[in-house]
């Protein structure tokens, strides 16, 4: 059987940044593997090594940038890698979920996976939509916020935990060949050893442009625009106690007592 | 002229308080145009959960009757057949785990653009625009688009819709494709249950992804016991095994309302404040000043937890 793993570099802020039109300025930014997908990519190689999954391939829509990050991923036990980019990407400032269903489909098509594997959401923009639109684009079956995968999928099932609100799990079968998308808890994902660092170096990352897989510009302009950026208004009428750690310590301990909640 | 399809979210026999509040959204972009609210639900006892959805401002409400838990396979169906009757301009969803279960798929099923997750919906009848969060609450962004959409409701953003209405109650007769249904829900299990119920704490130590390392943990545990409290936490530490589930404060962990609720190392992420925003003081102990939990803090600390801890726990011990 097959995996494929959708990933994706996202963006962390620090503290203290600026917003520059519709963006945070760059000196602010970092970029992390998405925390979502780590999860993903950890339940495709613990597939692999129990020996039901014989491939595992993680593909990505990001520039050059991204493929440290993306190599996370090789290091930590995937096969092979897929980078789509192109410079009519370049210019589109919010890829939005029909845009990349519209790339991730043609992969999909061309690698013929049985399953796929997408974080329930990207960590910076949330969107929380990829994987089941994709599925649906492909006539996958699909299972959003799985958060248990049984390990026994040579029936053509995968029986699935949907994780819903309030502590309560949905019981799920699931026909393949199907998209899920992962929650974080799943698993441990595990830190990538010195010698996997090292082959990921020598593992296949092959860069595709839209023109190779004969994805139309038009599809990826995306429907919706990013108009404006600003931190929201602070809501807050919190009581700021400010001094040295023993001060501002001293303050909530006072608070406590008054409470009559401390001893 | 605007009209709107909401469709609402129940479970295990009940409504869920987010169907009012995706009914409060469609009413009001509804009237920002002059349409009409047409409300979905689809699944269970439809015809009991008909009459409780009939709140002031629903024109109609469609009751579809295919079995009893929700199916993801079955509401993308659904809504799409509902699309193509009613031809509304926005269907909307609950952001819930089950909305992000179909509402994508609907969407590219019929061809519309997304927007999940809003906050805050306007329109001209042309132009759709949504406000949203990113980087955890740190921004907004709005986002606009033309023509139909499919659209997410965050839960707790509009109030829920109260009142009776006088809505018309009808029933819709969708052609299932039972080949398409290659999915079956066969249970539910509640999760998190032991022997600490964090839910009945009048004071909680709560602990966030701040405190970095499994063995810092200590120094919130000291704390605990120099206070007499409960340690909670939210969902990081959980996933990373350090604390048991059943510790967990948010959308899928436990609700709390202590007396005292004090996060520390916590950023205030929606699905954290989802559960301990009921708390009766908030107190917030976080190196980020702009961090979202300063939001709904009664009392800030804008320090390192490393340093106000220890001291903490020296002034009770
Ligand atoms: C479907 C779904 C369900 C979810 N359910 C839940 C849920 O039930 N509960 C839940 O909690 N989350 C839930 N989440 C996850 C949620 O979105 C956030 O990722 C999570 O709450 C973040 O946890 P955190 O605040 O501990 O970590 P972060 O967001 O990483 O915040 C860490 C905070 O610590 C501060 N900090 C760092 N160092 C220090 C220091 N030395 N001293 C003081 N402060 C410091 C930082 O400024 C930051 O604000 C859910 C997500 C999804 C998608
Ligand atoms: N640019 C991208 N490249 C590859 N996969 C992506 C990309 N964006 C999102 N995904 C996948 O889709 C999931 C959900 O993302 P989103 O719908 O953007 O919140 C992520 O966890 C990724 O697995």
């Amino acid at each position: 059987m097959k995996i494929l793993v959708t990933v994706k570099e996202v963006s962390t802020v620090e503290d203290e940044f600026e917003i520059e039109g519709t963006t945070i300025a760059d000196q602010y930014l970092g970029a992390d593997l998405n925390e979502w997908d780590d999860y993903a990519i950890e339940e495709a190689v613990q597939l692999q090594e129990a020996g039901i999954a014989d491939e595992v391939v993680t593909v990505t829509i990001g520039p050059e940038e991204c493929e440290q990050t993306i190599r996370q991923a090789l290091a930590k036990g995937a096969d092979r890698a897929i980078r789509v980019w192109d410079d009519a990407l370049e210019d589109v400032d919010l890829l939005d979920v029909g845009a990349k269903t519209a790339i991730l489909r043609t992969v999909v098509e061309a690698e013929e996976p049985d399953l796929v594997l997408t974080g329930v959401q990207s960590g910076d923009d949330n969107w929380g939509g990829t994987g089941v639109s994709l599925a649906e684009e492909l006539g996958f079956e699909w299972g959003a916020v799985v958060n248990h995968l049984e390990h026994d999928l040579e029936d053509g099932t995968a029986s699935v935990r949907r994780e819903l609100e309030g502590g309560v799990e949905e019981l799920t079968e699931i026909e393949l060949p199907a998209a899920l998308t992962i929650q974080t808890g799943i698993n441990e994902p595990r830190y990538a050893s010195l010698r996997g660092i090292r082959q990921a170096q020598r593992k296949e990352l092959d860069v595709h442009t839209l023109g190779d897989l004969g994805v139309d510009e038009g599809a990826v302009e995306g429907a919706v625009t990013v108009t404006d950026m600003y931190e929201p208004e602070s809501e807050t009428d919190a009581t700021v106690w400010e001094g040295s750690p023993e001060e501002t310590a001293s303050e909530l301990g006072e608070l406590l007592r008054e409470k009559g909640v401390a001893p | 002229m605007t009209d709107i399809l909401a469709v609402t979210d129940h479970r295990r026999g009940e409504l869920r308080d987010v169907s009012y509040e995706t009914i409060t959204a469609g009413r009001q972009l509804a009237d920002e145009t002059g349409g009409d609210l047409h409300v979905a639900v689809v699944s269970g006892p439809v015809g009991d959960f008909a009459e409780k959805l009939n709140r002031e401002g629903v024109d109609v409400v469609h009751t579809v009757e295919y079995g009893e838990e929700f199916n993801h396979d079955v509401y993308t169906q659904v809504v799409t057949q509902l699309y193509d009757e009613l031809a509304p301009q926005y269907v909307l969803a609950p952001n819930s785990v089950n909305g992000l279960g179909y509402a994508p798929a609907v969407a590219n099923a019929l061809d519309l653009p997304l927007v999940t997750d809003t906050v805050g919906l306007e329109t001209d009848g042309e132009t759709l625009t949504a406000t949203r969060e990113m980087y955890g609450g740190k921004v907004e962004t709005a986002n606009e688009l033309t023509g139909n959409a499919v659209v997410t409701i965050r839960g707790a953003e509009w109030a829920g819709a109260d009142g009776t209405g006088d809505a018309e109650i009808r029933e819709f007769h969708a052609e299932i494709d039972e080949d398409a249904i290659r999915s079956s829900v066969t249970g539910f299990e509640e999760v998190g249950g032991g022997d600490v119920d964090i839910s009945e704490a009048d004071v909680l130590v709560s602990v966030g992804r701040g405190i970095e390392e499994e063995e810092n943990l200590e120094l919130i545990e000291e704390l605990a016991d120099a206070l007499d409290a409960t340690v909670s936490s939210s969902r990081p530490i959980v996933d990373n095994g350090w604390l048991p589930k059943n510790r967990q404060v948010g959308q899928s962990g436990k609700v709390v309302t202590p007396d005292v609720y004090i996060a520390i190392g916590i950023s205030g992420a929606v699905q954290h404040v989802a559960g301990m925003k009921g708390s009766e003081t908030i107190v917030a102990i976080n190196t980020d000043p702009n961090a979202p939990i300063m939001d709904i803090a009664d009392y800030a600390i804008h320090d390192d937890l490393f340093d106000v801890v220890p001291a903490l726990t020296e002034e009770f011990q």
